[in-house]
Formats: C-alpha cells, sequence, structure tokens
C-alpha cells in the first residue's frame, strides 16, 4: 500500500514536471523574441547610474535607443569620451570627440553679500520657496540656498559651503543636468571646464536696485562689454555672454568689473 | 437654542481679551498714503490719475471696465507724488499711488443728499457697491457686486451675515457689530434687497455675547426677518463653507461656490461699508483694523485709512516692543507674514498682529508619524498628509484627485501636527503648480 503511494505520486509530480517542460521548450522555440546582442553589449559597457540624463528612461533603454538609431553613441554624459569609444567600436561607427562640461552656479550671492528682507521659518525646500514666499534674501534672482540642486546630485558632487552656497567638484561632476532642472532659479547652466571667463549673476534689475539687495550683484556698467563686445553683450542691465565653441574668455574683462559679478578662472570650490 | 456648528476644526487660544474691550478709534490721518490699485480679486485696474494731480478724499483714482473688478478711491486729500509699482500685503509688487496730504482731508462730493436702500432697485444697489468700491472686507477681498449678481439660473434664497470672527487676536467685526450694529442690519436689508431674498440669518460666535444681544436689539426690529444665531467657539467657524453647513446644515459642492446651495455669505465689515455707501455716498476710504499681539504696546481697535503705512499704524499704538520679530497682515492662523512696515493697510486688512520671539519659534518638520490629527480637524475631510505628500512630490495629477484645489487653506492641520510639518505650505505649493498647468493648457 506504502509503495504505491510513493509511486503514485512520482510519477504525477513527473508528469507533471514533464508536462510544464515541454510547455517551455515549446514557448523558448515558437515564441522567442530576439533581442539585438549589441544591447547587452552596450548595457554591460554603460556606466549603470541610471540617471537619466541622455533623456532615456534609465541605461537599458538608452542601449536599446543607441541600437535602434535613436539616441547617439556619445550621449551617456556620465560615462564621458572612454564609454562613447567603447560604445562606437561595438556599433562599430566612429566616436565623435566629446566636449566634457560641467555645472556651473551663476550666483555668488551668499550669505554674506546679499541683504535679507525677512527670516524664513518654512519648509527647507528651493522650489517651494520661489513659489510660496520668495525666499529670505531681497535679491529676486539670488540663489535661494535651500540646496534642491545639491539634492538632486546623484553623484556626490555638490554640497553646500559656509556661505549658504553650492558648490561643485568639477571632477565629479558627471553634467546629468539634474540640478540644472532642480534650480528653480536657473542659475546652473552647463559650461565646458575650458570656458574661463563667466559672469555669475541673473540679476536684471537696475544698477541702484542690484547694488542694494547684492555686493557681489551685475550692476549693469557695461565695462566688461568693451574688451569683447562681439561675445558678450548688455540684456535688460545684465552683462550675458554669447557662449560658442571657441569662447574662451578674456581676463580683461573680468579686471573691470567693480563688483566681481564676471570673474576670471574663478576656483570652482570657491 | 443650542449652539450650532460644523464637524472638526481646532480650539486655538483666542487671546481677543487684550483688544475686545476698547472702542474703534480714528487713527490720525497720515502724511502719506501709499494706495495699490488692485486691492480686489479679479482684473487690474488702470490709473486714473497722473502724478502731480491733486486729488480729494473719495476721489476714484483707479478703474476698469471688466465686471469682476472694484475701483479704488483716494483716502486723503493731497497731490499724487508717485505712481509706481511697490510692495503689497500679498508679497507681489504692484502698482501704487502715493498720495501726499494737503492735511485738509477735503471731501470730494459727486451726488450729495441721503438715501435710502427703500427708495433704490435692485440694480440701483449693485451700482452703488460697484462705484463705491466695495469688496469682501473679512480679508478675502472679493468685489461684493459680482456676489449680489448670481447667474439666473442660481435660486439663492438666503443671505448670510458673517460675524464670527474665528481668527485668534482679531477683534475688528466684533467692535464694529457692537457700536454699529444698525448700520450692520441695514446693509444686511441692503443686500437682501438687491437678491430679492426675504430671508437674512447672521452668525455670530458665542464668545461676543454682548455683540449678539446688540445685534438681536437691532435685527427685530421693522419687521424683517432676520434670525440671529449663536455659533460655537470654533476655527474655523469663519469660513463660508462652515458658516452655512452650521447655520443651514447645507454643504457646498467641491470646487463650488455658496451660490451653489442658495446662500450668498457677507462680511459684517461689508454691509457696514454698503450701508455708508448707500446712506452717506462714502467710498470704500477706511476700515477697522485690530492692531494687536504682544508685540505692540497698546493693542487697539483702529478707523485706518486704506495706504495708511503699517509703521505709522504701530506708531499709533506706541510702536513695538522688544523682542517683536513676526508682523502677520490678518489673523494668525491665516494671515500674511511681512517682510517689511512700509507695507500699506488694504482693504483686506482686516488686523495686524504683532508676535515676539518666542511665540514663533519654528520647530523643525520631523517624519509624519501617520496619527491622523490633521484629518481629524480637517473642516473639509480632506487627507492633508496624503495631499501634502502628492504636492511634494509634484504628483499634481494625484494631489488632485485628492482634492488639493477644495483645501481652504485654515491651517487646522499644520496647528495641530505633532511632528510640525508645514502641510499647508506644501497644499499651496501643489495648487501653485496646477494652476500653472491649467494656465499653460489654456493658452
Amino acid at each position: 500500500m506504502e509503495q504505491n503511494l510513493y509511486l503514485l505520486g512520482l510519477s504525477s509530480m513527473g508528469g507533471l514536471g514533464l508536462f510544464f517542460a515541454s510547455l517551455l521548450v515549446f514557448a523558448d522555440k515558437k515564441l522567442r523574441v530576439e533581442v539585438d546582442p549589441k544591447i547587452l553589449l552596450i548595457e554591460e559597457v554603460l556606466p549603470a547610474a541610471n540617471c537619466g540624463a541622455c533623456g532615456q528612461p534609465g541605461c537599458p533603454a538608452f542601449a536599446e535607443a543607441v541600437v535602434n538609431g535613436i539616441a547617439d553613441v556619445h550621449e551617456c554624459t556620465v560615462g564621458g569620451e572612454e564609454v562613447a569609444h567603447q560604445i562606437a567600436s561595438i556599433m562599430g561607427v566612429e566616436a565623435k570627440a566629446v566636449q566634457k562640461k560641467v555645472a556651473k552656479v551663476f550666483c555668488r550671492g551668499g550669505n554674506k553679500e546679499t541683504d535679507r528682507k525677512a527670516i524664513y521659518y518654512g519648509v527647507t525646500s528651493c522650489s517651494l520657496a520661489a513659489k510660496v514666499g520668495g525666499g529670505e534674501k531681497s535679491c529676486k534672482y539670488s540663489c535661494l540656498g535651500y540646496a534642491d540642486c545639491v539634492d538632486s546630485c546623484k553623484f556626490n558632487a555638490m554640497w553646500m559651503n559656509a556661505n549658504g552656497l553650492p558648490v561643485v567638484d568639477e571632477d565629479a561632476c558627471t553634467s546629468c543636468n539634474k540640478c540644472v532642472e532642480a534650480c528653480p532659479r536657473n542659475l546652473i547652466e552647463l559650461h565646458s571646464p575650458d570656458i574661463k571667463l563667466h559672469v555669475y549673476c541673473k540679476n536684471r534689475d537696475p544698477g541702484k536696485i542690484a547694488k542694494k539687495t547684492c555686493k557681489v550683484a551685475c550692476i549693469g556698467c557695461t565695462l566688461c562689454v568693451k574688451p569683447d563686445p562681439e561675445n558678450i553683450k548688455m540684456v535688460d542691465n545684465l552683462a550675458v555672454i554669447e557662449y560658442s565653441d571657441a569662447y574662451l574668455g578674456l581676463e580683461e574683462c573680468a579686471k573691470k568689473c567693480p563688483t566681481n559679478a564676471i570673474a576670471y578662472q574663478l576656483d570652482p570650490i570657491h | 437654542m443650542g449652539l450650532l456648528t460644523f464637524k472638526s476644526g481646532i480650539h486655538p487660544a483666542y487671546r481677543k481679551n487684550s483688544t475686545e474691550a476698547t472702542a474703534i478709534c480714528a487713527a490720525k490721518i497720515p502724511k502719506k498714503v501709499v494706495i495699490p490699485l488692485q486691492q480686489h480679486i479679479g482684473a487690474p485696474n488702470k490709473p486714473l490719475v497722473k502724478k502731480g494731480d491733486i486729488v480729494k478724499t473719495g476721489q476714484k483714482i483707479a478703474g476698469s471696465d471688466a465686471f469682476v473688478s472694484s475701483p479704488v478711491h483716494a483716502s486723503i486729500s493731497g497731490k499724487v507724488k508717485a505712481i509706481a509699482s511697490t510692495l503689497h500685503p500679498s508679497g507681489q509688487l504692484i502698482t501704487s499711488v502715493t498720495i501726499e496730504s494737503d492735511e485738509k482731508d477735503e471731501f470730494f462730493e459727486s451726488n450729495p443728499g441721503k438715501r435710502e436702500y427703500t427708495d433704490l432697485s435692485s440694480d440701483e444697489i449693485r451700482g452703488i457697491a460697484k462705484d463705491a468700491g466695495i469688496v469682501g472686507l473679512g480679508g478675502a477681498a472679493f468685489p461684493t457686486h459680482v456676489k449680489l449678481s448670481p447667474p439666473k439660473e442660481k435660486k439663492i434664497d438666503a443671505v448670510i451675515l458673517n460675524g464670527a470672527e474665528c481668527e485668534p487676536y482679531l477683534t475688528a467685526d466684533h467692535r464694529l457689530m457692537l457700536e454699529q450694529p444698525e448700520k450692520v442690519v441695514y446693509g444686511l436689508k441692503a443686500v437682501m434687497k438687491s437678491l430679492n431674498v426675504s430671508k437674512g440669518y447672521i452668525g455670530i460666535e458665542n464668545n461676543k455675547k454682548d455683540a449678539i444681544s446688540a445685534i438681536l436689539n437691532m435685527a427685530g426690529k421693522n419687521g424683517a426677518d432676520i434670525e440671529v444665531h449663536g455659533l460655537q467657539v470654533k476655527y474655523p467657524q469663519g469660513a463660508e463653507k462652515m458658516l452655512i453647513k452650521a447655520i443651514l446644515n447645507r454643504e457646498v459642492p467641491a470646487g463650488g461656490l455658496p451660490m451653489d446651495v442658495g446662500v450668498v455669505v457677507q462680511n459684517v465689515g461689508t454691509t457696514v461699508a454698503l450701508a455708508d455707501s448707500i446712506r452717506d455716498h462714502k467710498p470704500v476710504i477706511e476700515r477697522v483694523v485690530t492692531v494687536s499681539g504682544t508685540g505692540v504696546k497698546e493693542p487697539k481697535n483702529l478707523m485706518v485709512r486704506i495706504g495708511t503705512l503699517f509703521s505709522n499704524v504701530i506708531e499709533e499704538c506706541g510702536g513695538l516692543n522688544e523682542g517683536a520679530r513676526k508682523v502677520i497682515m490678518g489673523g494668525p492662523l491665516m494671515g500674511l507674514a511681512q517682510p517689511s512696515l512700509e507695507i500699506p493697510v488694504v482693504k483686506g486688512t482686516s488686523g495686524i498682529v504683532v508676535l515676539t520671539e518666542n511665540e514663533i519659534k519654528a520647530e523643525k518638520a520631523r517624519t509624519c508619524i501617520g496619527c491622523g490629527s490633521c484629518v481629524d480637524v480637517c473642516p473639509m475631510f480632506l487627507l492633508p498628509t496624503r495631499i501634502a505628500n502628492f504636492s511634494k512630490y509634484d504628483l499634481t495629477e494625484k494631489a488632485e484627485q485628492f482634492g488639493v484645489m477644495d483645501c481652504i487653506e485654515c491651517g487646522c492641520c499644520t496647528y495641530v501636527c505633532p511632528s510640525k510639518i508645514s502641510l499647508v505650505q506644501w497644499i499651496r505649493y501643489g495648487k501653485g503648480n496646477i494652476l500653472e498647468k491649467r494656465k499653460k493648457i489654456k493658452s
């Protein structure tokens, strides 16, 4: 009797196993989806940060987009030149030279420099302060100082300094664009680290008001425009650099600035 | 008769005793007023005067052709010094007219002679409300003539007068009801006539017993059908929707207005202004402002000209105490903190509350412990903690689905939160995002 039970169990379970195994074999043969082996190869060389900087939802999606010709081989900013070359060799194409870019914070009005209109007790978030209260600094173009950009950085390339301003570690920055999107005042831009001259201010108020609100604000005096009128233009009381591929910046422009709003070779960790 | 009320809500410390017994006194006429051209909800006004013009008290200085708008009048006589954008109590920069006083305070009279509401048609009453620049003086500043012109398909059968004044510190409406009950009731009758409604209600919180009896004495006269109701002392009893629920047991549908349930709600200050404009041709050039809080030396109820700077008003009250730190326009729960004292009193300024350092100590927000206190107190029966989280992570669709637009921003949830989360701030952020999105879709 007992022997029969064992046999029954073995045969029924074994039978079921065989049945499902054959189903799987059938599915594998008939319903197989061909995956381009290149996609898997590219996925392996990608940094797996899944940051979304390329515009695709994660690294696997980017790999697929490259193989399908939607994305370019050099579009992974995190991987940089090295990864671009590897992907190019997998795809059998020539990689274009990748221009490294880093995040630049265009406001130097920290706690010491800017005038404060009030003490802010609310939620410490830039996007919220910009919408609901306007923060505590008088300048309505300045860095709010609640570190939304630092929170958005996945590569530990940003932190807040003692003066209440975000600082970028240019070696660690992968130009993933997250901080650019996080800043509600659009103070962060991506630029080549080779460009030496930048205007570190976005204040468009007339000089008189700008000077009152911040010690390092652009007051629209146009002194910086004279040495390089081709690349620097005055727009609404603010010196704006028109960046082009060959642009590197002239040192004279920064020397003339009375407020140091435009600066040459500013140490990124200032 | 038992006291009426609504479900949920909170019981903050009311702190009204410093001003509830002080009679309204007229403030000195300031040397300079700054009158923002936009003091109402609706279309912006255009200035009707130029720099250098001489204006008289009560002269119309700005107006608009749009229906949902309300004109602005000069509150003192003198010379227009400047027309420039200045800081409005709402935090925005708004074009304002600065008038320097000639210290004569001459009145601009266009049509002298007494009028009574009984001789006027409902259209004429509406016209007077519009010309006099009357807006909701409780704080929302919605043009009154718009409220008096409901669309035809909405049948209005009741007018409620709001004398709840549930915000801590404020006593402006209380004193008005106590000192000028005749005008309050007169204004209510005018509103009822213009809406062709025979039933009027006045709701007053039970911590103003003297005001209730003053109004009761007056309401019974001349056979008008006006009921006066004592309300339980609870915040936010003075919010329109809560008031309607308490008095008429009707519920305004989500996204709807009081007119959807056949009700128009007016503040007592608004009816006093309406009575003045009908009988004395006086536009809104002054209002009662409660100046209170531990940061003020002599708390008072002042009749202040529109456009007087906060600094002048506070000077009138003996100045600031040491340690004064936060200036709020309105009550402490729904009022707006101000970054400076060079801000003008506007039609919606029901009070100026100054708090000291140790009263405003803000604790850092901690994690939500899921206690549900905010859900218990929300008078709109929303889930504040969930909505705030949806807003925080920009899940605007979800937030909308959970009724973020129905939030009346009364602040009950933030008041009770044991983790000190600024729920209302997050909710306002979410609302702002949704409004921006809607604007984009429209354009």
